[in-house]
């Protein structure tokens, strides 16, 4: 008995090693660029952690100093694409969802299983045609191309959606129904203020890719560094940098691009966390 | 009998009406788009002219096509090291934070970390990381006395973008093993602890047997994603013209269809990665039959 104390104490000092070890790797490169981004542009290849002295002179200089006076535009073209993103998805998903899992209508199955099966379409597939469709429609060079997709659904939203609201007993929909409420009134009066977890999630999921997405806004936006999006300008303005030029400032701004995904994952952890293990469970 | 709620009357209308947006991605986004970009390879097509017919054409220069060669290679090489690379560290990771240890919920804030941050934004440090004369990786190997490695030079480019990638991925992978774990019922260990089963024993009979499913799923969407890997790519390898010291597969789809305008190549080259995506899922579905256990 004594022994096998000794062993689990033994294997539970190993984990802890190990998870400690791991975590400083997942760490080292966020407190790498907070530790850059305060530092002066002399040190900036300075090999300590804390800086000194500690300054936000990089902080100030992100807004006067990237090319064009452009952040705010930045951020502010970030944040309009990534909410009408996310309010798209959150729509159209929710109303495929709900008739998905809740309305009987012929050909419902086939349907929904040729949905799932467009998850395993490499998006590079899409990039052409949607490419050559809307520059028919006259608009490469604006921000339609990255948002309109987000109003026709999507497979993962509507299996993440279709999931929770097969859990939301269905007495409560006889129950509405009794009470001679329409197919309507059902969705946007039962289901979807019930389902407020699982449209949390796909929201965030929403908002981070699109405020994420490289390759998308590089196809689309114009090259110029007041029309594009946060994380794309950042990666401008790095290759401006090439030259030599404040890696501090950089880093300064690349921890402001992911502030606001810091912030929205430290209040809403458990909904990210909840909407991925949902995904993963078979259905 | 299928279940569900009768649209009544002028219902039917609301309920296509649920379901427009979606018929709608079908249509433009997804399976339009398939058969568009099918129908676009057999062309040569620069969207300024009118299109000709290629025939199997496209296809067939992609075989003489040697940058195009080296680039489809290099994505095949970087998923064989990131696929296996992210499903076991994910894996290891979530079994340690599935032994009851005090701090599970911090350790598992930290390694998602990366998995919500951008990777244009992450992949700028890693880049002050990786530099020869003044990254910290080699400040580290100089401590113990190692000489300086080139990071992102042609050699090791493809070895430090994929650690790189794994970084970014292993968070995502971890939920997805802890849902698999927890829900492996307590009971089995207990009765495996009494019949004197090791640790080691236990893992190999129950744990790795019962998380199967969640393999299968981990190593599905890890496929998909090492197919299409980009981000980190382009940020950590990019030179001058679209180009990259890592070609992957992707790259030359963009270059060939947004930098040369050759849309039928590009089509091609799509097409041949989901085809190759369509393979690799067969594969793992057969596997899924014979060694998959479902409770």
């Amino acid at each position: 008995m004594r022994s096998q104390s000794g062993r689990k104490a033994a294997l539970d000092a190993i984990t802890y090693l190990a998870l400690i070890v791991g975590a400083a790797t997942m760490l080292l490169p966020f407190l790498w660029m907070v530790s850059v981004s305060l530092r002066l542009p002399a040190d900036q290849w300075s090999r300590t952690l804390i800086p000194s002295p500690i300054t936000i002179q990089n902080y100030v200089e992100v807004w006067d100093k990237l090319p064009e006076r452009a952040f705010p535009y930045l951020v502010f073209n970030s944040f309009k694409i990534a909410i009408l993103v996310t309010v798209g998805q959150i729509l159209t998903c929710g109303m495929a969802a709900f008739a998905f899992a809740v309305v009987r209508f012929r050909g419902r199955d086939v349907l929904f299983s040729l949905l799932l099966a467009t998850l395993t379409i490499p998006g590079q597939v899409a990039l052409i045609p949607n490419f050559i469709l809307f520059k028919y429609l006259g608009v490469i060079g604006t921000q339609l191309p990255l948002i309109l997709p987000a109003f026709w659904g999507g497979a993962f939203g509507t299996f993440l959606l279709r999931q929770y609201f097969l859990t939301i007993p269905r007495e409560l929909v006889d129950a509405a129904r009794m009470d001679g409420a329409s197919l309507w009134a059902i969705f946007w009066k039962v289901y979807m203020p019930l389902s407020r977890p699982a449209l949390a999630a796909l929201a965030i999921f929403s908002f981070k890719d699109s405020w994420n997405d490289l390759l998308h806004p590089l196809v689309y936006l114009p090259t110029d560094m007041k029309r594009t999006t946060l994380t794309v300008g950042l990666a401008f303005f790095q290759q401006q940098l090439q030259m030599g030029g404040k890696f501090t400032v950089l880093m300064a701004g690349a921890f402001l691009s992911i502030l606001p995904l810091l912030l929205i994952f430290f209040i809403a952890q458990r909904y990210f966390i909840g909407g991925i293990a949902l995904t993963g469970l078979r259905r | 009998m299928q279940y569900g709620l009768k649209p009544l009357g002028r219902e039917r209308l609301w309920l296509w009406g649920l379901l427009t947006p979606t018929l709608f991605g079908l249509a433009f986004g997804t399976i339009g788009s398939l058969l568009a970009t099918l129908l676009i390879s057999f062309f040569n097509w620069d969207l300024i002219t009118k299109p000709t017919l290629a025939g199997l054409g496209n296809y067939l220069s992609l075989v003489e096509n040697e940058s195009y060669l080296k680039a489809f290679t290099n994505t095949i090489k970087f998923a064989s090291l990131y696929v296996p690379g992210v499903v076991i560290s994910s894996l290891f990771v979530a079994v340690l934070l599935n032994r009851k240890i005090r701090g599970v919920s911090l350790f598992r804030t930290v390694y998602f970390l990366p998995a919500v941050t951008s990777a244009v934004a992450t992949a700028l440090v890693w880049n002050m990381i990786y530099g020869r004369d003044t990254g910290i990786l080699n400040y580290f190997l100089e401590v113990v006395g190692l000489p300086p490695v080139c990071w992102l030079c042609r050699d090791q480019a493809m070895l430090s973008v994929i650690i790189v990638n794994v970084w970014g991925a292993i968070g995502e992978g971890m939920i997805i093993f802890l849902a698999g774990l927890t829900a492996i019922p307590r009971d089995y260990y207990e009765a495996a602890t009494v019949d004197g089963a090791g640790n080691a024993q236990q893992f190999l009979r129950i744990t790795l047997p019962l998380i199967t499913p969640s393999i299968l799923f981990q190593t599905l969407i890890s496929a998909i994603n090492a197919f299409q890997a980009y981000d980190y790519i382009y940020m950590l390898t990019r030179r001058g013209q679209g180009d990259s010291t890592v070609p992957v597969a992707v790259f030359s789809i963009y270059r060939n269809a947004f930098n040369f305008f050759k849309m039928g190549t590009a089509s091609a080259q799509a097409i041949q990665l989901a085809v190759l995506v369509a393979l690799f899922m067969a594969l793992l579905l057969w596997l899924e039959r014979r060694y998959v256990v479902y409770e």
